[in-house]
Parts: C-alpha cells; structure tokens; sequence
C-alpha cells in the first residue's frame, strides 16, 4: 500500500515536471504567460534614489525619468549631432532679447546689450496625464483622495490600488509650478544653484519659499501655487515663458531634461499627504507624467515595472535619420505611432554573474558587458577593433558601441603651491606629468579598451570637437605617420627639469619630489590602478602618495580646495553644447572659491573672457575658431591631464529593434520594438532542461549508500547471529 | 517565568540605549552630517548651500548630544541624538535619509528573507542531524572516517563557490531552475529551491560535525549502555533516545538564531535576486543612511535579546529539571 502511494506521488510529481516542461523553459525567472509577450526585460543594479524630476540627476533614473515625464523638448532619436525638437511643445522656442527697459531687441543684438532673453513655448492641446488617483475627483469636483489616513491605505502599495483614477490634460501651469519647485527648500533641486543664476527671480523666489516655510504648522508643506514669480509665467492655458537674465541659449537644451517636465500641482498635493508618505508613496517613487510609459510598479530592491500610459498618443517613429541609418533597417517602422512595446520589467541584478548568464539565457534584451563578461564577448583585433566571439555571434547578437559624451580625468589643483598656479614651474610640471601617464595603456589595462584618449575637454559628437592632427594636444602628442604619438618620457623629464625638479628631484628637501593624489576610489581593483599610476609617476622620479578616501569626504576635500591631485572624477554631458565641458575650467565656477563645479580651480582671464564670448554664440564657425583658442591655452596650461571618454558597449539580441545607442536621450524606449514569439522560441531553444545528470547523481547517491546498507545490515544481523549463540 | 521574562525584558533596556548610543558615537566618529549630505545630494552640481539646505531639512544641523543654544531639557531633546536615536527605543524608525519609510522597508523585505532563511534552517537542521546521527551509528568504520573528512572538505569550501557553482550547473548548464530573482506567491517555489539546497549543502560541513560530537557524546552515556542491553536497536537508539537527550546543546544553538532570521543573508540574497533584508544595512553603510543604520542595529540587538530569551524559555521545555 505504502508503496502504491510512493509510486502515484512519484508519477504526478513526473507529471508536474512533464507540464512544467511543455509550458516553457524551467529556468524562466518571469511567469509562463508572459512567454510569447513583447514586455521588454531589463535589469538595474542599484535602485533608483528619486524619481522626482526635480530632484532626479542620476544616469541610471533617467531610463525612469525619461520614459514617464515629457519636458517641453526631447531628441530627436535618430540624427547625430543631437537635434532637438519638440515633445510637448509646438515648436522649438527661440528667445526673444529684451533690453533694460523691456523694449523688445533684434535676434542679432550683440549679448552685451541684452538684458533679458524670453522664451516662451507652446503647448500641444489635447495632452493627458497617466490615470492617476491624484486626479480622481468626487462628484462636487473636489480630489477624491484628499486628507487620507492610515485607515484608508489597507492595502494601498502603489497609487494603482486606489479604486478610482482620474486624468486631465496637461496645461501650462504644470511647467510653471515645476520651475517653482526648483527653488523649493523642501525639493532642494541640484540645479537650483546653476538656474538661479539664469533664471529671472529664482534665488528670490526662494528666499520667499524659505520666509514662508518658517510659518507652516509641523507637516504641512508649501503650496507654490501662492507664489508667482516673474523667471516663469503662464501666459494662457497652453503657452508659459520662461524669462533669463541676459543670454543663456543653453536654456533650450535643459528644456529637453526631466527638470522642466510638468508636475500638477494636485499631484504635489495628493503626495503630501503623512498616510501616502508612510507607505511610501511620493512623487520620488512614483511619478506621474504624459510621457509614454507609467511606473505601475515600484519595489526598488527587486522590480520596478512600467506600462505603456493608455492617454499618451500624437508620437510617432521618425521618418529620417543619419546616413546609414536606412541601412541598417532603423527606418524600418517610419511614422508608426509610439510606442511599440506595451511593458517593460526591469529586475534588480546585484551580481554580475547571474545577471549575465539571464542574459545569455535571453532573459534580458540588453545588456551592457561586464569586465568579468568582455573577454567571452568581445574579440580586439589588432588594430583595437571589437567584434563579437562566436559564442555571441551564434546567439545572433548584435554589438553596439558609441563613445559617451562625457570625460574622465586626472585633475591638478591650481591653487596648489607644488603642482598648481599659471607660471612656468607649475605648467610645466602639469605638463611633464600629462606626458608621463601613459593613457594609451590605461586604456586596455583597465577599462578593456573601452574608452579613447581625450585630447581636450570637448568629447567626440559635439560641436567643438575636432578629429585628427587638428584636434590633437601638442604639448603630449607628436603628430608622427598620420597619427598621434604620445611624446617620449624624456620630453617629460626635460620639462620637469625646466620646472625645477631635475630627475624628479625637490631642491627645497634634495629628496623625490612627493605629491599627493587624492581619489574616492577604494577597493581591491582600485588598488591596482593606483599603483599603475604610480608607476607612471615613477618615470619622473616623482613619488606618489595615493590618498584614497570615501566620495562625500573626497567631494569635501576637493569643496575645501585641500587636494594636490585628484583621479576619478569626471563629467558627462548635461546637454551636447561645448559650453557643458567648458564651464568646467571656467573661473568663476571654481569649487574652492565660488562652490563651483571646476574643481581645478583653473582660472585664465584669457580663458574666462573667451568662455563669455562663447558661451552666448550658436554654433558657427567663429565659435569654433574661439573654442579652438580656447583649448589652445587648456592644452598650454594642462589643469587636466585629458583622460579619456568613455565608449559605451552594448549587446542586444535579435529580437530587439530600432536600437541605436546615444549619451544624450534619457529614455529610448518608446522607439524600441521587440519580437516576442520569436524570443520565446530562442529561449525554448537555449534553455531546454538537461536531466541525465540528475539521474546520474541519483545513481552515484545509490551506489553511496550500499557500503553503508551493507555495513548496517551486517552489524543488525550479527548481533542477532551473536546472540543466537 | 513571567517575573523572569519581566526582569530580562527590563533589563533589555539599558542595554538597547547604550547600543543606540554607542552606534550613534561610532556612526558619528566616522561620518559628518556634512558626509550624509552630500551622499543623498549625488554627485553633480552640489553647492554648500544645498547641503545646508538638506541638513535643515532633514534635521541633521542639530548639535550632537548637548545643544546650547536652548535652555533646559531642550537642551538634551534638541540635539541630533535625542531626535534621531531616542524615537527607535519606541519603535518609530521614522524614514531613511533618502526619504522611505523604514517600518515600510523593513516589512516588505522581511517576508522574502524569512522565505529563504527558514527552509534553509528547517531542512539544513533535519539533514545536519540525520547525517550526524548516521556518522554515529557508522562510528569507527571507514563511512564514519570518510564523512569526517568530507564535513573538513565542505567546511573548507567558500560559500560564494557554492553558489556561483550551484547557479551555473543547476541554472545554467542543465537549465533547471532560474539563475536568480524572486516572486510572491506560490511562484516563489521555483526560486528557492537552488538557494535553499545551496544553503542547506554550504551548512552541511559544519552542522553535521557539530551534531557528530553531541551525540557521540551522548551515546557514550549510560542510559544508551542500557538501551542496547534490553535488545533495542542502534537506529532505535540513537533517532529516539540519543536524538531527544541531544537537544539541548542544539536548541542552544538554534532558537538563538531564530530571530535572527528576519534579518536575512548578505550573500544569498544579493546573489540569488532576493529582496531581503540581507543588503538592508550594507547599502545603508555604503550610502551612510544614519536612519536605516541604527534602525537596523536596534532591531539587531532587540531581535538577538529575544533570542536569548527564548533560548532560556526552551531550556525549560525540553528539560524538567530546569527552572527559570
């Protein structure tokens, strides 16, 4: 009877396997229904911090961002150099130039002259909001959902619980209150700094914010909508302007980030409340947009998911691109509405390992590569070209790589008395060490040669950026066979001794000249790196104390100007204007000094009068000479050691369309479309249960345990046998 | 019992406001207000008026222990300890640095890390003790010998082989169950499975040599003498009779780590996708999130003081003899 039973439980456990196995691949992490479904799997490593869009500055948020809100202007997805165009608005705005006095100026009006630039942009009617309890509304028209307490969340994680959901069309009141919330205490917007300084009555505006906030009762929060200001006005229900002191024509390219996406001011309201806040449920965790895609859910330690927001409509796929871009079928779906794919999970991968084998498993559509990864997916050739393995090639993978508009480097601290100041000594120093490390081994030693060695602060892409013996850096490179040649050592070493350390020595101790490097890199690989930067050090003869330290403390150090030499920083791009790399090296944004973000504390009068001039000019072939100029004193004066920009890699497997890798679109999403029927054949394929060693291993256990069955049945019996006798 | 549990249960208290107090002074020797700041602010673009900004807003311009500025209790109630550390003893986690509700936090996390921690314990336990059990019954035989050496071998395997092993043959080679991630439900099988095996194998070295010596200790004892001399047989003996006398060595171990439960796996759950509480306070560390951190160090000790509590409870369960 007992083994009847065994036997039937052995049979539907059998059975259950047998079903399992017909319904897909056993090691499917996602439900089996979701097999043949065009839901885009992606993975994140660490969760995204804020999802406000006033507070959000982090690359890895933006995919969040990017895809939920819609400021006023976007990328257009397919054109290089990054174009802007319209998202919300109408039209790409151009300013209108006012002079003291209001009277309205000539476009041609010299920057000098112009007191203050409008923009003013236009709104597409018709533009609705993700459903969204902060808009439900009983039936006098009053939020449903106002003054909630613990008692009404039973059972509330996600604004979606909420049984009714409301939607309105988007105004332009909701950009206006965004800006206002950049000058929020309670936000405290990293840009707050920067667009006070541009935007007209924004650092008053906070200091009324502030005045205010000392009023509120214990909880209570702001209402911006009390406070008007003169820097952002709604002019009717689809048309706002936005006014800035003098000239910033970089204004339009921050009208293309989350920062100026629209918030209703019922949204702000309805996530003020104590009993959402205690559950979780704010605007930095669940946003609310017009754009494309909605979070629907948020567990930032293992998924976060978003939908494809029902209301979102009048988008389509682009109709033209670069050259090339026909080719290689990214035209493919011209003019089709936005977007493709209706869901898209993105899963918390802590680990590289697991994370890429689900990918070679077709688990996820995309994946960057790891440098555990690179060498099974990439092959160098000699010239330094990537290609994919076989392995890769045989999976049908596709290899994308694009070189990211940003830059690390190594950066001297100018206010220093060793390695710092604009005379002989300290430039020829910079100069001598620029010559020393060897980024051209840098390179593959560490980063699998992703990467390629910056000759100036203005990465490949952008305006200002020029390729080949014109772009190169005389003070490092020779220009030698049609390519650039890093200088030799001894070229270094001669303008170490014209900066008065003949070998590497300090006349001041007779001993090796000591200089500091500071980095907020710690860590067993970092370790590594850092005594490969000593070894480029010890080619002068100079000797290097590595100072590794934690980011904030870093970050202070560098804030209080008590750094030599600092490695590991870097910046990527805001927006693809030259002025973004610039203004790192300009003066008056000195860290020391003006809480700026040069760090160098580099400040060239020269530099900084042609950085105004430049920075107001559209691009045009005297902003090119004057950049030029420009670099020509950065390159003289060396307060970088140029580093190199990153180059991106990444692989997307066959079925996934219309990708095209960029630095500068937050969210490229919408424009991706994926055959789900012909992924989920792939993975049938590729994941097929393997079962002969678990029959083995039942086997080998079998054969384990005999001795011991043995051993046992001879003790049993024979001590009945003994005592038998 | 119960004057017991009071009398433990107060003394519990000083020791949870000098833990408080102590993880303040560490957390406070090594990073600044100013350190907070800046880590919750990013990395771009981050003025000295913004940190001041967030500090006020987040209640860190606060004096540490004693303030000046204000007469009176306030002097003690309005610092950055009585504000921060103090409301814990109550329960009130208040939010993380970053702005989530840590109750909220720790009640989300808490489920998957019981998920996989208590089958793992549960199974790791019954496999521990049966191979323990069995090396006793094969005592001085080449079986005995040869598991001996295989609990060294296992022991002297890292854990992290075991599960980047166990990922890539299970997961990987023969496709039997996912690599990594977690879900609710009924679906949460097919996760833990690999982890939960992993974690009972990873044990299995240490565990069964632990029950080993407590029971060959126990067998040598008289009752065990006469056991077999009224003619019961050894796996009698020793599943029975040995395995209950056996008990309380082992509900030391054990009923201590209970609580301990919740607060999850670092490595298991990092590795295998699962949205415990294990990363919980390394993030924190990582991030210097104060709020989290000692929320977590609270509830650390108060979930350690249960376990001893009930260690002492259990004694007096499985022993008559014992009396609190």
């Amino acid at each position: 009877m007992h083994r009847l039973n065994g036997l039937r439980l052995a049979a539907c456990a059998l059975l259950v396997l047998a079903t399992s196995a017909c319904n897909g691949p056993w090691n499917n992490p996602y439900p089996d229904a979701d097999s043949d479904s065009d839901i885009y799997y992606s993975s994140f490593r660490e969760p995204p911090r804020h999802l406000d869009p006033a507070r959000s500055y982090a690359t890895d948020e933006a995919s969040f961002t990017g895809a939920i809100y819609e400021p006023p202007l976007q990328y257009h997805y397919l054109k290089r150099p990054y174009t802007l165009i319209p998202a919300t608005a109408t039209e790409v705005p151009e300013p209108q130039y006012l002079d003291a006095d209001g009277n309205t100026l000539p476009d041609d009006t010299p920057a000098e002259d112009v007191a203050t630039s409008v923009y003013t942009v236009d709104i597409r009617p018709g533009i609705r909001y993700q459903p969204h309890p902060a808009f439900a509304k009983n039936a006098d028209g009053n939020p449903r959902y106002d003054n909630l307490t613990l008692s009404d969340m039973v059972g509330i994680t996600r604004p979606a619980d909420f049984e009714h959901q409301g939607t309105r069309e988007l105004r332009a009141g909701d950009y206006v209150h965004e800006i206002k919330r950049l000058a929020s205490p309670e936000v405290n917007s990293p840009i707050f700094g920067l667009m006070s300084a541009h935007i007209v009555g924004l650092g008053e505006l906070r200091e009324r914010l502030e005045a205010a906030r000392g009023k509120l009762a214990p909880g209570e929060s702001l209402d911006l909508t009390q406070f008007d200001f003169e820097g952002a006005r709604v002019i009717d229900a689809h048309r706002y302007e936005i006014r800035v002191e003098g000239v910033y024509p970089q204004l339009r390219y921050w009208l293309a980030l989350a920062f100026f996406a629209p918030v209703p001011p019922e949204v702000t309201r309805f996530y003020d409340q104590p009993a959402l806040k205690s559950r979780n449920i704010t605007l930095d965790t669940f946003p609310v947009g017009t754009g494309a895609y909605m979070l629907t859910e948020n567990n930032p330690n293992q998924r976060m998911v978003l939908a494809a927001n029902p209301n979102f409509h009048g988008q389509h796929y682009p109709s033209e691109g670069e050259a090339g871009d026909r080719a290689a079928g990214l035209l493919a779906d011209a003019g089709k509405p936005l977007p493709f794919i209706k869901r898209a999970v993105y899963s918390r991968e802590q680990e590289s390992i697991p994370y890429w084998n689900k990918f070679l498993q077709g688990y996820y559509d995309v994946s960057g590569i790891s440098d555990d990864a690179f060498g099974q997916a990439i092959n160098i050739d000699a010239e330094g070209n990537p290609s994919l393995t076989d392995t890769m090639t045989n999976h049908g993978m596709d290899l994308a790589t694009t070189v990211l508009p940003g830059i690390f480097y190594l950066g001297f601290n100018l206010n220093d008395d060793v390695v710092g100041g604009l005379d002989d000594s300290g430039r020829k120093l910079r100069q001598a060490i620029s010559i020393a490390i060897d980024m051209e081994s840098y390179i593959p030693l560490f980063l699998n040669g992703r990467g390629i060695v910056a000759q100036g602060p203005i990465p490949p892409g952008l305006f200002g950026y020029e390729d080949g013996k014109a772009g190169m850096n005389p003070v490092v490179y020779d220009w030698v066979d049609g390519e650039a040649v890093r200088k030799p050592i001894d070229a270094a070493r001669k303008l170490l001794a014209e900066a008065g350390y003949p070998n590497g020595i300090d006349p001041n101790t007779g001993q090796s000249l000591l200089v500091n490097i500071d980095t907020p890199a710690t860590g067993p690989e970092f370790k590594t790196q850092m005594d490969w930067m000593r070894q480029q050090f010890d080619k002068l003869g100079i000797q290097l104390v590595v100072r590794a330290t934690t980011w904030p403390r870093f970050q202070k150090k560098i804030a209080e100007g008590n750094v030599q030499i600092y490695f590991g920083s870097g910046w990527m791009a805001d927006y693809p204007d030259p002025e973004n790399f610039l203004s790192q090296l300009y003066g008056p944004n000195g860290t020391a000094e003006h809480a700026g973000s040069n760090y160098a504390n580099y400040s060239n009068d020269e530099y900084d009068r042609l950085f105004r001039q430049m920075r107001v000019m559209e691009n045009s072939p005297e902003r090119q000479a004057i950049i030029e100029r420009m670099l020509t004193i950065l390159r003289r004066d060396a307060p970088w050691q140029w580093g190199y920009f990153p180059r991106q890699y990444a692989l997307y497997h066959q079925w996934l369309h219309n990708t095209k890798p960029n630095g500068m679109i937050q969210s490229s999403l919408k424009y991706l479309r994926l055959d789900g029927a012909l992924r989920a054949e792939k993975r049938r394929e590729w994941n097929a249960p393997v079962l002969w060693p678990v029959a083995a291993g039942i086997g080998l256990l079998i054969a384990l345990l005999l001795p011991g069955f043995w051993i046992y049945r001879r003790r049993e019996h024979g001590a009945v046998r003994r005592s038998m006798r | 019992m119960l004057a017991y549990i009071i009398r433990r249960v107060l003394y519990a208290i000083p020791v949870l406001i000098g833990v408080n107090l102590i993880t303040f002074l560490l957390f406070f020797v090594v990073n600044t207000p100013d350190d907070i700041a800046r880590m919750q602010l990013g990395f771009k673009r981050v003025t000295p008026e913004a940190i001041q900004t967030w500090k006020a807003t987040h209640g860190y311009d606060l004096p540490y222990i004693y303030n000046e500025q204000v007469d009176g209790l306030d002097s003690l109630t309005e610092t950055l300890f009585f504000q921060k550390s103090v409301k814990v003893i109550a329960f009130d986690f208040g939010h993380s640095d970053s702005g989530r509700s840590i109750s909220s936090d720790i009640l989300e996390r808490m489920g998957p890390s019981l998920a996989l921690a208590v089958p793992t314990l549960i199974v790791g336990m019954l496999v521990n003790i049966t191979f323990g059990l069995l090396l006793v019954f094969f005592r001085s035989t080449a079986i005995d010998w040869g598991g001996v050496v295989l609990c060294v071998v296992l022991m002297s395997i890292s854990p992290l082989f075991y599960i980047i092993a166990g990922q890539y043959v299970a997961g990987k080679l023969m496709n039997l169950v996912p690599i990594s991630g977690f879900d609710a439900g009924w679906d949460m099988g097919k996760f833990l499975v690999l982890p939960v095996i992993i974690g009972v194998v990873g044990g299995i070295g240490s565990g069964t040599r632990w029950y080993r010596t407590i029971f060959m200790e126990e067998y040598g004892k008289d009752y065990v003498r006469t056991a077999r001399a009224k003619g019961l047989s050894d796996l009698r003996i020793l599943f029975v009779h040995v395995l209950k006398n056996g008990m309380i060595p082992i509900l030391t171990g054990v009923v201590v780590l209970l609580p301990l439960l919740f607060m999850g796996s670092l490595i298991m759950e990092s590795f295998f996708g699962i949205p415990g509480l294990g990363s919980y306070t390394i993030e924190a560390i990582n991030n210097q999130d104060f709020a989290i951190v000692r929320a977590m160090v609270f509830l650390g000790s108060v979930l350690y003081i249960v376990g001893l509590l009930l260690t002492d409870i259990s004694y007096t369960l499985f022993d008559p003899r014992i009396r609190l």
